[in-house]
């Protein structure tokens, strides 16, 4: 018999018969698994499996690459905040979402786990978007195409950074970019913010990060993003007019 | 030895909600040895309501004549409608005698993970009724979950603009719950709706 316990965030659940759920998590030390919830669609448990809530998880199964079941506690619910906000609610839908689209089954992502919890704790802040924006940029990083946004990557420059190269994902400065400014992404501002980060500023963002992903992850697995980012964006441009 | 008639109706009902293969045996069993007082009502009723039953053209419900007989009754209140995801959802609201109102039926929610979008919800329908001017107030009534609330938002989304006013149910504690027993995200919910008892 094999088994562990590891605290987890509920990405996605499927019906499993009338009663039973296989239940998507994103676990701190085991990566993205799934796992079969007995009881899973009962009155008691499901309000705790809902996406973005956090569970303590324990996984057993006869063999290792067997599905396994989950046995379930539940931690910290979706807040209220957040689900009355469709903003919010589209953050979470899409992070959740994007997580079970590109991350592969049982791949340990501890640093993108601890990113997810902090943005679930910011997601009922004021600062919620600037913290998904952070959050892409993180997914991005964990899927081994960071941004690299200190310096510029032709001069080494800290200052007058104002584009992105599309191709390497590195800063580049006004003085190095000037000749391939067509060809060059705007510099996402939301990610050297010093204090609250403008809407506009984190759709900016989101158009850099969602160009990354689209390009290095979702067309490779050849997916699309998740409805709930084209509503958020949608969301936020619309705050923004 | 069960033959292959009977073996055929127990896989049937199998499929039915709340059954399996040896309930359904049970079930089967049961028709076969009451079958004038349970057998043969059952296929007729079965065939009447198969033949007789349809969804309504204006709200989704089921009934055997079309408008149902909630969107033709002229005792109900025009102004108030009532959007839900699913029929099971009229018939619970109709237990309760507690609203008057008209009803529209979605057919599901926002579901990315089971690849329902918009397009596959009665929105184009529900836009034209509330365009044909009498309703004043839309009640949003769908689930408390993750999925019926992004379907309350968009649901919200599309229909800002058309002149009516948009609510939906408070959520918090059921009737008969201890707070011992409640999740969290219900108690937080009770905490933020709730209100003066002076």
């Amino acid at each position: 018999m094999v088994e562990w316990e590891d605290a987890g965030i509920v990405l996605g659940r499927r019906r499993h018969g009338e009663a039973d759920v296989v239940l998507t998590a994103l676990t701190r030390c085991h990566g993205r698994h799934a796992g079969l919830v007995k009881g899973g669609q009962s009155r008691r448990m499901r309000g705790g499996l809902e996406p973005g809530s956090q569970v303590s998880l324990r996984w057993r199964a006869r063999l290792e690459e067997h599905l396994g079941g989950f046995t379930c506690e539940a931690g910290a619910a979706v807040p209220p905040e957040v689900m009355e906000d469709a903003g919010r609610l589209a953050a979470l839908v899409s992070t959740c979402g994007l997580l079970d689209a590109v991350l592969p089954e049982r791949e340990p992502h501890p640093d993108l786990f601890d990113l997810c919890t902090g943005l679930l704790a910011r997601l009922p802040e004021a600062e919620w978007a600037a913290a998904y924006a952070d959050f892409e940029r993180g997914l991005l990083e964990a899927m081994g195409f960071g941004l690299h946004l200190e310096d510029c990557a032709a001069t080494g420059t800290t200052e007058d950074l104002r584009y992105v190269s599309p191709k390497s994902g590195g800063a580049v400065c006004g003085a190095a970019g000037e000749g391939y400014r067509d060809r060059l992404l705007p510099f996402p501002e939301v990610f050297r913010r010093t204090g609250p980060a403008p809407d506009a500023d984190v759709v900016a963002g989101l158009a850099v990060t969602g160009y990354f992903l689209r390009r290095h992850v979702l067309d490779v697995l050849g997916r699309p993003f998740p409805e709930a980012r084209e509503r958020l964006i949608e969301r936020l441009g619309r705050t923004r007019a | 030895m069960s033959s292959l008639e009977i073996e055929r109706l127990v896989a049937l009902l199998a499929k039915l909600p709340g059954l399996g293969p040896r309930s359904a045996r049970r079930a089967v069993l049961h028709i076969l040895r009451k079958r004038e007082v349970l057998g043969d009502p059952l296929l007729r009723s079965l065939d009447e309501v198969l033949t007789a039953v349809r969804p309504c053209s204006v709200c989704g419900n089921y009934d055997t004549s079309d408008p149902c007989e909630i969107c033709a009754d002229p005792r109900r209140d025009d102004a108030v409608l009532c959007v839900v995801p699913d029929v099971a959802d009229i018939w619970a609201l109709e237990r309760t005698a507690a609203f008057r109102g008209r009803y529209h039926v979605l057919g599901g929610l926002l579901s990315p993970l089971d690849g329902i979008g918009p397009e596959e919800l009665d929105f184009p329908r529900l836009a034209k009724r509330i365009r044909g001017g009498r309703v004043k107030e839309v009640i949003l009534a769908l689930p408390a979950t993750v999925d019926g609330q992004t379907t309350a938002h968009y649901a919200a989304d599309r229909l800002a603009g058309l002149g009516v006013r948009l609510t939906a149910p408070a959520h918090g504690l059921p009737v008969g719950g201890e707070l011992e027993f409640l999740d969290d995200g219900t108690i937080a919910a009770a905490l933020r709706a709730r209100r003066s008892v002076e």
